[in-house]
């Protein structure tokens, strides 16, 4: 049982974007599900700073000093984008405008409560951004994020440890090791990576999981299965 | 004749008093008035509050005014960004406070003061630490926070092109926290890197107008401070 890298989970949740739909991307691992986005599907991209229609990282050459990304990386705006100023991207985004918000997550609850936004570190001042906005305001809230800690402590919980972004809020969790939804009922597992087993899910997830009827394994391409690539072009610092 | 233009960008700025609450828009470092920050630092006001997306860079505009210990407050949603070694050192020194106010938060609050509206309620922060002593209420179901207008006594806004009436545009996403702020200040000062006859802007598509704006310095093309493309302009900026 190997779990996803990091563009595997970007890859598998940028398979579920509608065509036409407009989607933000959080900084860091969501910013990599941008180009994984099928062959021929339309989908827009919005950035907190006043972007619709962001595109891929500039060629060289081709930079611009005024277009940057919210993870404050030059970028592109794609044919038909425009630009609009802060208070009507904020709009977009609290006014519920967006179909689909990707956020990262340090924590996540069984009832979908988020923590994304401060990890609590005293030596260095707390940081919101568009977190907090971007949690309440789009459609549908999905995360990406590793399934559990680096010593191997669950991250999603029954209470998040943390202080919260947003209650109640996230719809369906990509995680290195599964694709489970948030419902009403409870975690609903979708899809997990070859060779897992609920048994083995659940013993590093603290809510009750239940497995969905059809259950399916996760086959994304074996080429994004690098663990660190170099830093790519448009990826978040 | 109205003409909002002025030659001396020391005399564009001579007037902001100590205490004087600063809107600073930019995100990273596009779209920020860095001639005009340059400008504050050496007029020497102090105890500011300054109200901006990020805390400043390296040793430039804002950052130059924290460690030249004018700056009092700091209003911003995402202090971390860059090298904010400026704001960090007074932060932990405890020589200057920090309010955090959600992204989107900032901008609406700015926009509720130029629109002369008394505040909000918004579900951002909603039952979170950021919402804590703020009075909540719940509309038909929801848990919204109430929250209050921002004004500014002084904007420094960056512009793209500006006519003597003050009649602005702006470039790409250089428009950021420009435009909001422009209209949330009692003085609205713009740097603009063209001016251009009055009538050749596109009235279609002016995104400031003249209204918002009292003094505009023309300061030419020059590439952002603490910019990920400034390298390349190494040596070629002032």
């Amino acid at each position: 049982m190997t779990p996803l890298s990091r563009f595997q989970i970007a890859w598998r949740a940028a398979q579920d974007l509608r065509e036409g739909a407009y989607v933000n991307l959080g900084i860091g691992m969501p910013t990599l599900a941008a180009r994984y986005v099928p062959a021929g599907r339309e989908v827009i991209f919005h950035s907190e700073n006043g972007i619709l229609g962001l595109g891929p990282a500039p060629k060289a050459g081709e930079e611009d000093d005024d277009l940057i990304d919210a993870g404050k990386n030059l970028t592109t705006l794609v044919r038909g984008g425009c630009y609009v100023h802060h208070a009507d991207a904020f709009l977009m985004i609290r006014g519920g405008h967006l179909d689909v918000s990707l956020l990262g997550a340090f924590e996540v609850s069984g009832s979908g409560d988020l923590a994304n936004w401060t990890t609590e570190d005293p030596d260095f001042p707390p940081g919101v951004g568009g977190a907090m906005d971007l949690a309440v305001g789009a459609r549908e809230i999905r995360v990406l994020m590793d399934h559990v800690h680096k010593q191997g402590q669950p991250r999603i919980l029954n209470r998040c440890s943390l202080p919260l972004t947003a209650s109640g809020v996230v719809k369906r969790i990509y995680s290195s090791l599964a694709v489970i939804d948030v419902t009403p009922q409870g975690l609903v597992v979708r899809e997990m990576v070859p060779g897992m087993d609920l048994a083995r899910l659940q013993a590093m997830t603290e809510p009750k999981l239940t497995l969905a009827a059809d259950c399916a394994v996760i086959t994304a391409p074996a080429e994004l299965a690098v663990p660190k690539a170099a830093k790519p072009a448009g990826q978040a610092a | 004749m109205i003409n909002k233009q002025i030659d001396d960008i020391r005399a564009a700025v001579a007037d902001i008093r100590d205490g004087a609450v600063v809107l600073v828009p930019g995100f990273g470092a596009v779209g920020i008035a860095d001639h005009l920050l340059e400008a504050l630092c050496d007029q020497g006001a102090r105890d500011l509050t300054i109200v901006a997306n990020n805390s400043g860079n390296d040793e430039h505009g804002l950052a130059r005014l924290i460690n030249l210990g004018r700056v009092r407050k700091v209003i911003c949603s995402y202090p971390r960004s860059g090298d904010y070694s400026a704001f960090l050192n007074a932060y932990r020194a405890k020589t200057l406070e920090l309010e955090l106010v959600p992204q989107g938060t900032i901008s609406e609050r700015m926009r509720c003061a130029a629109a002369g509206l008394g505040g909000f309620f918004s579900p951002v922060s909603a039952g979170t630490r950021l919402a804590e002593g703020k009075e909540t209420r719940e509309i038909d179901g929801k848990l919204y926070v109430f929250e209050k207008p921002l004004r500014g006594d002084v904007a420094l806004v960056k512009a793209w092109r500006a006519d003597r009436w003050g009649n602005l545009v702006y470039r790409k996403s250089a428009r950021n926290f420009n435009p909001i702020c422009a209209m949330a200040a009692d003085l609205t000062i713009v740097e603009a890197a063209e001016m251009v006859e009055l009538g050749a802007l596109d009235p279609e598509t002016v995104v400031t107008p003249g209204i918002f704006v009292d003094r505009i310095v023309a300061v030419g093309h020059v590439p952002p401070n603490n910019h990920p493309s400034r390298a390349k302009y190494a040596g070629a900026a002032a």
